[in-house]
């Protein structure tokens, strides 16, 4: 048995607010207490549902942060877009005691089971690290020795999410070895200047293809498009690269 | 936002499509009518900025897979997709 | 029965009187595509009328552009529930482009750049209510938006007004396109809220 078990109907359940707290000026994080939570493997989501009091409803999808756990709560990051629909009411709206609706876990494929023992490299663009860290936080939680790496692209330091638990984790020695990019503003003395991941910036930062990671790529559609193709030039097989695009979803109902 | 860049991966419809799929569908193997490729699921180019949702091969375009929830009636075409193979063994 | 999110609202506003039923007011255009933006050179672009089986009438960008264009300001409205109030189009009418086709048959499959497809009475698209539209407020229509030219049927969903069109073909009867396929209304009148097929 790999991970918890997910075959099965998936269906609306209720789920309520049990912590919040800001990762960012413009993103939260959220623990939810789920009725019957069958558990999940890191890098799956979940759908949100919200309805309006004359019945309008909106649906969109959050991924898990939390590592698996048999506690029956989960915990989502959720960045607010501006004019979004759902994300302000997440991250400025909810609070403890809230219910709301949610379907899940979602999806079998952008995973990492902990079994797995062959290296991992992650390559995160802005929330996109929210799976990622799920996956980290497994490997912890599972006790697994993999070596991972993670590539994690922001615009600016204050957009980094979880960074403290970050920092903690690379100043362990056997962990996970992070770089960071920045696109728009850097630390203050930061070699690099501002801009996008680039080859050498994937010669320098992510294992060597000769090392056959399997990566995971969590970004916006043109991160992901872009990031898999310098892995892809660097010589890593298509065939071992995962990939989550995400991006502001039309209206749902 | 970039005009060609407005597409999803096959994951984001995984949320909709467990409304009639048990298996989960993104793990699934599709293999697309017109090239042939075969991929999983999740690969497939997913546009949701529309009435319903359309996956597309991601090797050629051409469209795998129709969905629309018309208050809670679920209309599905696969014609585009010769085959999907799912993992039906509980994991 | 749905849980209610206490204080969720959506984003719509309470000042939408002049809009169809379930509809609600935007400012911004947002963007629906059910594929890739086509991006299509005008020197290979061509509008053609058929009738199944013989091409009866053939533009190119040039010999289009040509034709008696007229701007036109209309409300659109799209089954995704949002409006937009007031659009500054030009196009040139179906009636011009129908001027000297001579046929019986009374419906129309239009066609797009990118495989898209979507039916329409032919009366729906004579007598001023229908354009092939090529700008939108006084600029070229965006590739995003359906350019270099779209259909534009302001009184029917937004759907029916295909993007990146190239094409129609006549019908002696009428046959579902893309979306009313898959459960949309074969007509699709926002007044009579014809969202889905059954209504």
């Amino acid at each position: 048995m790999a991970g918890t078990a997910v075959l099965g109907r998936v269906t609306w359940r209720a789920a309520k607010a049990v912590a919040v707290h800001d990762e960012t000026a413009t993103a939260r994080t959220l623990a939810l207490a789920i009725c019957d939570w069958p558990g999940h493997v890191a890098g799956q989501h979940v759908d949100v549902r919200l309805t309006a009091p004359d019945g309008y409803s909106a649906v969109r999808s959050y991924s898990i942060a939390s590592a698996p756990s048999s506690d029956g709560r989960i915990e989502i990051t959720v960045e607010r877009l501006p004019n979004g629909e759902v994300s302000p009411y997440l991250t400025q709206e909810v609070v403890v005691g809230d219910e709301l609706e949610l379907r899940g876990p979602i999806g079998g494929w952008f995973v990492w089971r902990s079994v797995q023992t062959e290296p991992i490299q992650l390559v995160a663009g802005g929330s996109g690290i929210v799976p990622l860290m799920a996956m980290i936080r497994s490997r912890r939680s599972a006790g697994s020795s993999a070596p991972f790496r993670l590539l994690y692209s922001v615009r600016e330091p204050e957009t980094v999410f979880y960074r403290d638990e970050l920092q903690a984790l690379s100043n362990q020695g056997d962990s996970v070895v992070i770089s960071y990019v920045y696109t728009r503003v850097t630390p203050k003395d930061w070699p690099r200047p501002a801009g996008r991941i680039d080859a050498p910036l994937i010669g320098t930062g992510t294992w060597p293809s000769t090392l056959r990671p399997t990566s995971y790529v969590c970004g916006t559609t043109s991160f992901v498009e872009h990031a898999t193709d310098l892995l892809i030039a660097a010589g890593h097989d298509r065939e071992r690269i995962r990939t989550e695009r995400f991006g502001a979803t039309g209206e749902r109902k | 936002m970039n005009a060609s860049m407005n597409y999803l991966d096959g994951n984001a419809a995984a949320g909709e499509l467990s409304t009639i799929f048990v298996a989960d569908i993104t793990s699934a193997e599709g293999q697309c009518a017109n090239c042939g490729g075969k991929k999983p699921f999740a690969e497939a180019h997913l546009y949701m900025q529309c009435p319903g949702l359309v996956a597309r091969c991601a090797l050629c375009g051409h469209v795998l897979l129709r969905f629309a929830n018309v208050q809670g009636r679920v209309f599905l075409d696969l014609r585009g997709m010769t085959y999907l193979s799912v993992d039906a063994a509980p994991q | 029965m749905a849980i209610i999110s206490r204080g969720f609202a959506g984003r719509r506003s309470a000042a939408e009187a002049k809009l169809p039923p379930g509809q609600y007011l935007t400012t911004d255009f947002p963007v629906l595509s059910a594929g890739p933006t086509p991006h299509v050179s005008l020197d290979r672009w061509e509008f053609t009328i058929d009738d199944g089986s013989n091409v009866l009438k053939r533009w190119d960008w040039k010999s289009f552009r040509e034709l008696l264009s007229e701007s036109i300001t209309v409300d659109i409205h799209c089954v995704t529930r949002w409006s937009k109030l007031g659009t500054s189009w030009e196009g040139v009418s179906l009636d011009v482009l129908l001027a000297d086709v001579r046929t019986e048959l009374p419906y129309a499959m239009f066609r797009s750049y990118g495989d898209y497809t979507t039916n329409l009475p032919l009366k729906d698209v004579m007598n001023k209510q229908a354009w092939i539209a090529f700008k939108f407020n006084g600029a070229d229509l965006e590739p995003e938006h359906g350019g270099p030219a779209r259909l534009l049927v302001p009184h029917l969903y937004l759907w029916k007004s295909a993007k990146w069109v190239k094409g129609m073909t006549l019908m002696p009867h009428d046959k579902p396109g893309f979306w009313e396929s898959l459960g949309y209304h074969i007509y699709g009148d926002p007044w009579q809220e014809q969202r889905y097929s059954g209504e």
